[in-house]
């Protein structure tokens, strides 16, 4: 299943404060529902999502089950050197989405 | 005598229960705008439906809805889309194929999907795209085929029918379709569960109207598969269908069985005319 | 007073006794069952980020819609008027909602790298209530916002 997606304008210039776009795939359990036995499903969910940006943390998200399934998240950042974008979610189980973007800045 | 009389206390003290019980509920209440428009909502009585004036649902969304489905990037479909391309090209099974390898680019498929349901040129029986997409993958590819409502085959079916988008909905129900969609019109028009309701009786009679909360739409499908808000995930005509039996309370039918294909034919032949919108995003 | 009359009075006011208290016990379990948080608990929460600052209302924007076409996914945006300049930037925002089984949405942590404070994201909300924001900034201020969401009982597929 794919698992992320992330959007950045076209023609970034350094200085530049751009939006960051992101969507991931995920149910996010909640840990409210009940299955056809009646009985809770526990809750999985990405808890964490971070976004360093040539290697330094940007952007960091804490996250609980109120935040809807595919969590979208956006969020802005101001464009320095040309270089990568890694983002990471976290799941409540240890695991980890990642996901690299390239960054063009004239 | 005096047994009665316990009895109307009992009787008494129960009604005082149950209604202390129910002032616990909630009771919802839409608010009008202040200044007189319709909001995002009908709230004029219904007079007459909508029927004829044949509205996409995506004209009852929310601005918030309409605009999540507008937006390529962050349509939650979008996910199921790009596991749909990836799929396209992916080879599997004995022929070492993949669909791009017979299709071409997919964009080869516009004009394809808006035409399904519609009889198959391979098995001369009514196919739906799903159909159509494990006949391929069962003879041409010689790979397994894909199960019904699985991620897979949302992705891939939606991926399909996407290809046709803003192409208006145009399925042929003459020569070999004509029994199918006899049928499936006798379906949409046949009265059934516990809560004894047809289709027609929300869908034709009074669309444009409220159901509760809800605007209540034409029940077209020019949108799916399809991302619904309360299914938090991609799900096809089928899914929605097995919604609509249970909501009547009549026993849900299994994913592409021969009356679910009738009933999309159909509801696709109503569609007609209605331009493809999938990714969709409703309610 | 013969004996027979004195026990329909008894057993008259046992049914009475025992018919208040399923009434009690009725009401008792309903309440439980509806809130499975108490209320406040979103405040104790962001005291207990913010270190028991006090918010004064401003600078924040809340934005979500009034009605919700659906509860399972609320667009929310929000933002905090701010240079995010060294001098000047806000460290973190915290979204909270009043009336969910659990308090909290989310928490952002930013710093001037961002350049401009504004997240949008999707929520979920189990009914009608209020979501509410409470920025941090990097001279210790704190600030929020309000919005209320109604949320409504579906037709069909809730």
């Amino acid at each position: 299943m794919a698992i992320a997606r992330v959007r950045l304008p076209p023609n970034i210039k350094k200085g530049d404060v751009v939006e960051v776009k992101t969507l991931v795939t995920h149910p996010m359990e909640s840990g409210q529902r009940k299955d056809a036995n009646g009985q809770i499903i526990p809750r999985k969910i990405l808890n964490k999502f971070v976004c360093a940006y040539n290697g330094r943390e940007v952007f960091r998200a804490e996250l609980w089950p109120a935040i809807s399934a595919n969590p979208f998240i956006t969020f802005f950042l101001v464009a320095g050197d040309s270089g990568s974008l890694k983002f990471t979610w976290t799941d409540d189980d240890g695991s980890t989405i990642e996901h690299s973007e390239e960054i063009h800045v004239a | 005598m005096i047994q009665t009389r316990v009895w109307t206390i009992a009787a008494a003290a129960l009604a005082v229960v149950c209604a202390a019980d129910a002032a616990d509920l909630p009771t919802p209440k839409i608010p009008l705008p202040a200044d007189g428009s319709a909001g995002s909502y009908k709230t004029e009585p219904v007079t007459k439906s909508e029927y004829k004036d044949k509205k996409s649902a995506y004209a009852y969304l929310a601005p918030e809805t309409k605009a999540m489905q507008d937006d390529d990037f962050s349509n939650p479909a979008s996910l199921w889309l790009d596991e749909g391309d990836k799929l396209w090209t992916k080879v599997e099974g004995g022929a070492g194929k993949s669909c791009g390898s017979c299709h071409g680019a997919a964009a080869n498929l516009r004009g394809v999907g808006n035409t399904y349901p519609k009889i198959s040129k391979d098995t001369g029986k009514l196919a739906t795209i799903e159909d159509q997409i494990n006949y391929c993958r069962t003879e041409r590819m010689k790979a397994p085929a894909l199960k019904l409502e699985t991620q897979d085959m949302v992705a891939l079916s939606m991926f399909v029918m996407f290809q046709s988008r803003g192409l208006p909905m145009s399925v042929a129900v003459d020569g070999a379709a004509k029994p199918y969609f006899d049928a499936g019109k006798t379906l949409y028009y046949t009265r059934r569960g516990q809560l004894n309701l047809a289709c027609n009786q929300c869908h034709e009679d009074h669309a444009g109207g409220m159901l509760r909360a809800d605007p209540l739409s034409g029940g077209y499908s020019n949108g799916f598969p399809l991302y619904r808000l309360a299914w938090q995930k991609a799900g096809s005509f089928d899914f929605r269908m097995q919604q609509c039996y249970a909501q009547v309370r009549a026993t849900p039918e299994p994913f592409g069985s021969e009356e679910l294909k009738k009933l999309q034919l159909y509801v696709a032949w109503r569609s007609n005319g209605l331009p493809v919108e999938t990714p969709a995003v409703r309610r | 007073m013969d004996r027979s009359f004195a026990r329909d009075q008894i057993s008259r006011r046992l049914v009475l006794i025992g018919a208040a208290g399923v009434a009690t016990g009725f009401v008792t379990i309903r309440k439980v069952a509806a809130q499975a948080v108490h209320p406040g608990a979103h405040v104790e929460w962001l005291n207990k980020l913010v270190g028991g600052k006090k918010a004064t209302p401003g600078k924040v924007k809340l934005h979500i819609p009034e009605i919700a076409e659906n509860g399972n996914t609320v667009p929310m945006t929000v933002s905090v008027d701010n240079p995010m300049t060294a001098a000047a930037y806000v460290k973190a925002i915290h979204v909270v909602t009043d009336n969910n089984p659990q308090p909290q949405v989310a928490s952002f942590y930013l710093s001037p790298a961002n350049g401009k404070a504004e997240i949008q994201t999707r929520i979920r909300l189990a009914e009608t209530m209020h979501v509410i924001a409470y920025a941090e900034l990097s001279d210790g201020s704190v600030w929020s916002d309000q919005a209320e969401a109604k949320v409504t009982i579906g037709g069909c597929g809730g």
